[in-house]
């Protein structure tokens, strides 16, 4: 059997159109090949095999047809199991939700049928996405492929997980503040949050609804522009989609001229791995042989940022997850008796991880009567201030570069007894999300093995500039096409 | 404990039942203390003058976005029943409330 599994959206999707691959041939090859590695990486929440060899057969039906197809024909996708998925299970890799079966699909899960994408199935995370490390999965953690030891980053460590380990063509994750970035970061694939309001949060489980997006996650930028062609535009069922037209991507990757790139000290300060500071320090270099001139800036309220982060993230994490009460839907004791307010209670508490819990408490004292002012409003003002900082600097320079994460991958169980240090590892990725702005993760070097991420943030709805910029350091440059041996 | 500590165990008992959240003993403890860390941290927001400063709710510039209030399909009955644990007829099953 060839490897087929290996190939890009791009090249599957060509070959499929073209009638010189077979979606089902294709999807054969990925299936052998979770069949392979998934015991060990477990990426997965649910595998639909059935399902996709359907739709599979179905688009090789249209081929011989001679119908038009989608840009994604049979190109297969792994599903962060946040996005709801209709007739598939939906999990947020948590007890509260492990029987809970969509009755509707997600905007982006729509497009994706559209465009002729094949779904695979649903990948691992932490739990209702609160993580960055994948294991608050209350179905285990996910394995990172270049080291089982370590971990794959989070939340969508199973997407990212399954990209770079070859069990799928591409996935979708969501970031609400770096859970896209932070496992592209770790498993060494392309992540990108789209800007706020690009993509439609329509179907997505809401966690920290004024920070997330969904967006890809892929083994090349080409892949990345692809995919986001197909997942963004306005959707009125989303009152936070901006009406804006839509657009190809792949279009403008191949220009990167005299872009101007600004280096925040803060992103290479105290707190930032030696080794990480110099994979990037050295990818910045290409990009300056590239063309590109480099200006140090500063974003002086960068320090806090991380507070002000998870100060709002938590108080609409309390807000969205108020709805489980394993009365409609979701986890519910049986032998729970008593008043609404103690069946409700248990069942909350029987339902949520301990992280999620926590953050539902905590935000729930930011948001009380006394607090209110002094963490959440407070939180809500400095956002403006980083907002001005990254708008003052986004006018000097077109493009903000720095690492993703400040530490390389560590060891699965080394910080998850310790939540505050956990917090830590997001203070590069959560600024994209507070302000906004659209950020990509791509793969830039490697240390003792391990994956180093190159973090390019850009204007809001400029997709196009970090793709650019991305584009230019993938083409000359091959840690994208190193895959873990496994 | 140290006397900078920001929330008691008492407290975090409190907030928990606002939550609809049901803690051990054991928890209870383990949450105050882990709290009081993370509040220390969060309190370094507190050194920045935000006096004239506008508070930031979301990043866009929509502002009430409205659509015709015209009937649109929308889940049937029995889809929308299909997940729930406990059922009558039509209706979800509650516990008792009154």
């Amino acid at each position: 059997m060839s490897e087929l599994y290996k190939l890009t959206a791009i090249e599957v999707s060509e070959k499929i159109r073209s009638g010189d691959l077979s979606a089902e041939e294709y999807l054969y090859s990925i299936l052998e090949r979770i069949k392979h590695v998934e015991g060990e990486i477990h990426a997965f929440v649910t595998v639909v095999e059935e399902n996709a060899l359907e739709t599979a057969r179905e688009i090789d039906r249209k081929v011989k047809r001679g119908e038009d197809l989608g840009s994604l024909a049979g190109v297969v996708v792994a599903v962060k199991d946040n996005i709801c998925t209709r007739g598939i299970r939906t999990t947020c890799s948590s007890r509260m939700l492990e029987n809970f079966v969509p009755p509707y699909d997600a905007t982006v899960i729509e497009r994706l049928k559209a465009a002729d994408a094949i779904i695979i199935g649903k990948t691992n995370m932490d739990e209702f996405a609160m993580g960055s490390t994948t294991e608050t999965s209350y179905f285990g953690v996910t394995r990172n492929p270049w080291n089982l030891n370590k971990v794959p980053g989070g939340s969508s460590g199973g997407s990212a997980a399954a990209v770079i380990a070859e069990e799928t063509t591409v996935a979708l994750g969501s970031d609400t503040g770096g859970s896209i970035r932070c496992p592209a970061s770790y498993c060494s694939v392309v992540g990108l949050k789209p800007t706020y309001g690009l993509v439609s949060r329509y179907g997505l489980i809401s966690y920290a609804n004024s920070l997330e997006q969904i967006g890809p996650l892929t083994r090349s930028v080409e892949d990345c522009a692809l995919l986001l062609s197909v997942i963004s535009g306005h959707d009125s069922r989303d009152s936070t989609s901006v009406d804006l037209p839509a657009k190809d991507y792949l279009k403008n990757l191949d220009d990167m001229r005299d872009i101007k790139i600004g280096l925040p000290h803060e992103f290479f300060g105290e707190g930032v791995e030696d080794d990480v500071k110099d994979a990037v320090l050295k990818a910045i270099g290409k990009l300056e042989d590239l063309g590109a001139s480099c200006l140090e800036i500063s974003l002086p309220m960068m320090k806090y940022a991380l507070a002000a982060y998870y100060i709002i993230a938590m108080s609409e994490a309390s807000s969205n997850l108020a709805r489980y009460d394993g009365l409609r839907y979701g986890y519910r004791d049986e032998n729970a008796r008593g008043s609404f307010d103690e069946v409700f209670s248990k069942n909350r508490r029987e339902g949520f991880g301990a992280e999620v819990r926590r953050r539902i408490i905590l935000g729930t004292y930011a948001l009380s009567a006394g607090y209110f002012e002094q963490y959440y409003i407070k939180a809500l003002k400095i956002r403006t201030l980083i907002r001005r900082d990254f708008e003052k600097a986004l006018k000097d320079v077109d493009v903000i570069v720095g690492p993703t994460m400040p530490l390389l991958p560590f060891n699965i169980g080394e910080k998850i007894d310790d939540p505050l240090k956990l917090y830590m590892c997001d203070i590069l990725t959560v600024p994209a999300n507070l302000t906004g702005c659209p950020a990509i993760s791509i793969p830039c070097g490697f240390k003792n093995g391990l994956p180093v991420g190159m973090q390019i943030i850009g204007r809001p709805f400029d997709e196009d500039t970090i793709l650019k910029v991305a584009y230019a350091f993938e083409q000359s440059t091959d840690y994208h096409k190193l895959r873990p041996s496994i | 404990m140290s006397k900078d500590r920001r929330v008691s165990v008492e407290e975090v008992r409190h907030i928990a039942k606002l939550a609809h959240i049901k803690l051990t003993r054991e928890e209870e403890v383990l949450f105050t203390e882990q709290f009081n860390r993370i509040l220390e941290y969060f309190s370094i927001i507190g050194e920045v003058d935000t006096e004239s400063v506008p508070a930031s709710y979301h990043v866009l510039d929509l502002v009430n976005v409205y659509r015709e209030d015209k009937i649109q399909e929308s889940l049937r009955d029995e889809e929308a029943l299909k997940n729930a644990p406990e059922r009558e007829g039509r209706f979800f099953k509650s516990p008792r409330i009154v």
